[in-house]
């Protein structure tokens, strides 16, 4: 089963340029897609598309066959796609954390026993367990973004959407961040991750790359890096490591196929 | 002119289950002019001793001269010190207030008691340090974009005409190229004498700006040195929560293996290390 | 981080009693028969059995006496005002004379009575709240009112708003301490001059509060909505309330003694 986005959808905010003009996007189910692009290219507003957030002003968008115009369709489509948002203060619910984590399957009506086990299982994930009865006000960034994931694991959806999750965190709290979301991606969600930091892409399989809300670049992220793409001109981080690894690879230096600092060593001692 | 602290400790909360010793015993000395930069992960003490800087926190041990005036409760100078030392807070955009970004600007200097005559230069003034438009002068701060706002909120600290700028993770939040200028900014402001002290903990931007790097690890001092020396510490004595950036790894890494490179955080010294400067 | 102090008024503290373990429904109705008994309190004799009372919950609850008297430390003021007034100003047989006021016999007796009411009262109520998780007082109290739901009446967007009020109490008290200090950076005081000018002080503290507050409710509402959230329809609880015989038996028992203690009174009177 595929997520599909047909046609052009184009979503106008009032404002003189559509925020997405033609996008014409599909995403497979296990993949882990990197949704990549600076303030302003509207990588944001797609990605509430996904889960019907916002709707189309001209096309499609179908989740799972269901398409987000239809309102009877919004309730199952947020069961398929949970949302991870960018402030990880202004999306915690609960005052303490396993009751944050069981918000999203209480609103599904799933049964108490249930929600129990659902939230047991999504904390363990996020590696949140013994903080189970913790009010979620002592919980620092990075522990309340990985709450965030284990209330939308929680809910049970083959798709998981963050929105810039890293924006907020110190260099800890993005890290195991990301693990949590490699070792997810390894169990089979379909995970989609909107960021403008390219060295958070590493463990993903596609990148689609927007700017000024048309998509400019679409395909593997090993072959994001081998392609010689202007990054800076659509408003891309580019790593100090990758600057490197890009510097040499144009003197037809040997180089890794992706741009890591085991990978580099290695070549580079060769 | 220098900020000099000595044995400063502090403790939240001492006497109630809640107690937690924030700052033991930290020692060092910031000249202006000079880019002095504190590292260390959440809950290392950091903006605790930020906060001690200007006086809004007081020490409970050890003392804290800034330009030979000491911080300590009821002391006429208080004042003085907090004009002397601007403190910008994280997400400092947070603070904005006024009607219009003039008036934003012009509250610190007003509140210091600045002649009403001069208030319209100081703020023409930490408008064009920050680079903000003057179009935006007349415009409410709610209204700027997210980077605008960062620059209105940084320079309603500089109208104060500050000695000394600490400033606590100023880059939170932004993308590179807003980094990069603001990065800019504060070697400008540093080159003019002021004396810019950073509280982050992206070590990369320490390295690669400061004079002198203190690292702080549960309210303790590791080390407090060059950028050179503190990345050579931080190599052989890591500390929790604070990762090497990627091209100091590498060129330990690379050390390791027995190739001749610098430890450094510069890829173009890895680069002519190992294969000379051909161009 | 900081934190206030959690032992304030009325604050839950957690451990394993009988009390504790009473459905929040049948506390806040039981609370509320006491309350009406206390009111309804007259005679010395009387206030002696509503003491030992005290005792016996305190007790059950397995609290130290000294936390449950703390929590009346923010009304005393109130206590003391209420009981001076009774003093200085009940006529009957004088006692003292200080000039124009006299001290009657009458107004200290009533003085004590009305003081030490106000006291039960507060300590009383203070045990729905020492003895129920905030979530669990939310769940009791949409319980309780969702029959009249029916009726129009918002019960469960009442929990829910009060629910939310209560998770985000500390992230306010952070941000506002926060906020405070960026101003104190820029020199502003809040503690000079007079009244007017201590308000107009506060307001570049409370202005950016209100917008954080407002940006707040937008992103909540957003991450709400993408958790599936459409109000109380179809709502599970993941601890859904479980009325148990131990329920029952106080919802029987509290309501008699409060009515043998008033008939008590009423035959002493």
């Amino acid at each position: 089963m595929t997520f599909v986005y047909p046609g052009g959808a184009a979503d106008s905010s009032g404002r003189a340029r559509p925020a997405l003009r033609n996008v014409t996007l599909s995403i497979y189910e296990g993949e882990w897609v990197a949704l990549l692009g600076s303030n302003g290219s509207g990588k944001s507003t797609l990605a509430k598309h996904l889960n019907a957030l916002l709707v189309p002003s001209q096309g499609d968008c179908l989740v799972y066959g269901l398409s987000t115009r239809d309102e009877k369709n919004v309730f199952p489509i947020r069961s398929t796609v949970a949302m991870v948002f960018q402030n990880p203060e202004n999306q915690i619910v609960g005052t303490v954390v396993e009751e944050d984590a069981a918000f999203g399957p209480e609103n599904q009506g799933v049964l108490p026993e249930e929600i129990v086990q659902r939230v047991e299982a999504a904390l363990t994930v996020a590696g949140l367990l013994e903080k189970r009865k913790k009010p979620t006000y002592t919980l620092s960034g990075g522990e309340k973004q990985r709450l965030a994931v284990a209330g939308a694991l929680a809910m049970d959806t083959p798709c998981l959407v963050l929105d810039e999750p890293t924006a907020m965190l110190d260099p800890a709290g993005r890290t195991e961040l990301l693990r949590v979301l490699s070792n997810l991606h390894a169990s089979g969600k379909t995970i989609v991750s909107i960021t403008h930091r390219l060295e958070e892409i590493l463990s993903c399989d596609r990148a689609v790359i927007l700017h000024r809300g048309e998509i400019a670049w679409e395909g593997a992220v090993s072959d994001l890096f081998l392609s010689d793409l202007p990054f800076k001109e659509w408003g891309l981080d580019i790593p100090p490591l990758v600057s490197f690894w890009r510097d040499l690879r144009a003197e037809g230096r040997s180089v890794p196929p992706v741009p890591t600092v085991a990978a580099m060593a290695d070549a580079l001692c060769q | 002119m220098s900020i000099t602290v000595s044995g400063l400790g502090h403790t939240y909360h001492p006497g109630t289950p809640l107690e937690t010793r924030a700052l033991r015993d930290i020692s060092f000395e910031f000249p202006a002019g000079t880019w002095f930069s504190v590292v260390g992960h959440t809950g290392s003490g950091k903006s605790t001793l930020a906060q001690h800087l200007n006086g809004i926190l007081l020490p409970m041990e050890g003392k804290i001269f800034i330009d030979g005036l000491e911080v300590k409760e009821k002391s006429p100078s208080l004042r003085e010190i907090r004009r002397k030392v601007g403190l910008v807070f994280q997400y400092p955009e947070q603070q904005l207030f006024a009607e219009t970004v003039s008036d934003e600007l012009a509250f610190a200097p007003r509140n210091w008691g600045v002649p009403e005559e001069d208030i319209p230069g100081r703020v023409s003034a930490a408008a064009a340090q920050v680079g903000l438009d003057e179009g935006c002068l007349g415009r409410s701060p709610f209204h700027l974009s997210g980077g605008e706002k960062r620059k209105a909120a940084i320079a309603s600290v500089l109208s104060s005409r500050p000695d000394y700028l600490v400033l606590d993770e100023p880059t939170a939040g932004l993308d590179s190229f807003s980094r990069k200028e603001l990065t800019r900014l504060l070697s400008g402001l540093r080159n003019e004498g002021m004396g810019i002290l950073l509280v982050t903990h992206d070590l990369d931007i320490a390295l690669q700006m400061s004079d002198r790097i203190l690292v702080l690890d549960g309210g303790r001092r590791i080390v407090c040195d060059t950028p050179a020396a503190v990345l050579d510490h931080l190599r052989t004595h890591p500390v929790p929560g604070l990762q090497l950036p990627e091209i100091a790894a590498l060129s330990a890494a690379l050390r390791e293996r027995g190739k001749n490179v610098p430890l450094t955080w510069n890829w173009k010294e890895i680069k002519s290390a190992l294969f000379g400067s051909q161009k | 981080m900081k934190f206030f102090n959690h032992l304030t008024f009325g604050q839950y503290v957690p451990s394993e009693s009988p009390v504790h373990r009473l459905d929040p429904r049948c506390k806040i109705i039981a609370v509320l028969v006491l309350l009406t008994g206390i009111f309804l309190a007259k005679h010395p004799a009387v206030f002696s059995v509503w003491g030992v009372l005290l005792a016996c919950l305190t007790a059950g609850a397995r609290l130290p006496f000294r936390l449950v008297l703390r929590s009346a430390k923010p009304v005393l003021i109130l206590v003391l005002f209420t009981a001076s007034i009774h003093i200085f100003f009940t006529s009957g047989t004088p006692l003292v004379s200080l000039g124009i006021v006299t001290i009657s016999r009458e107004g200290l007796i009533l003085a004590a009575y009305m003081g030490l009411r106000l006291l039960f009262l507060v300590l009383f109520a203070s045990f729905l709240t020492l003895t129920t998780r905030p979530m669990e007082l939310a769940d009791g109290l949409e319980r309780l009112f969702s029959p009249f739901a029916r009726f129009g009446f918002p019960a469960h967007e009442l929990a829910m708003m009060m629910t939310i009020a209560l998770r985000f109490i500390p992230t306010l008290l952070d941000e506002t301490d926060r906020i405070m200090k960026a101003q104190l950076a820029r020199g502003a005081s809040f503690d000079r001059g007079g009244l007017w000018k201590r308000l107009k002080a506060f307001l570049p503290v409370l202005i950016p509060l209100f917008v954080i507050v407002f940006q707040r409710a937008e992103d909540l509402a957003v991450a709400m909505e993408a958790r599936c959230y459409r109000g109380g329809t179809g709502r599970t609880r993941m601890s859904p309330l479980a009325w148990k015989a131990a329920d029952t038996a106080a919802l029987l028992l509290v309501p008699a003694v409060v009515i043998l203690l008033v008939t008590i009174d009423r035959s002493l009177a």
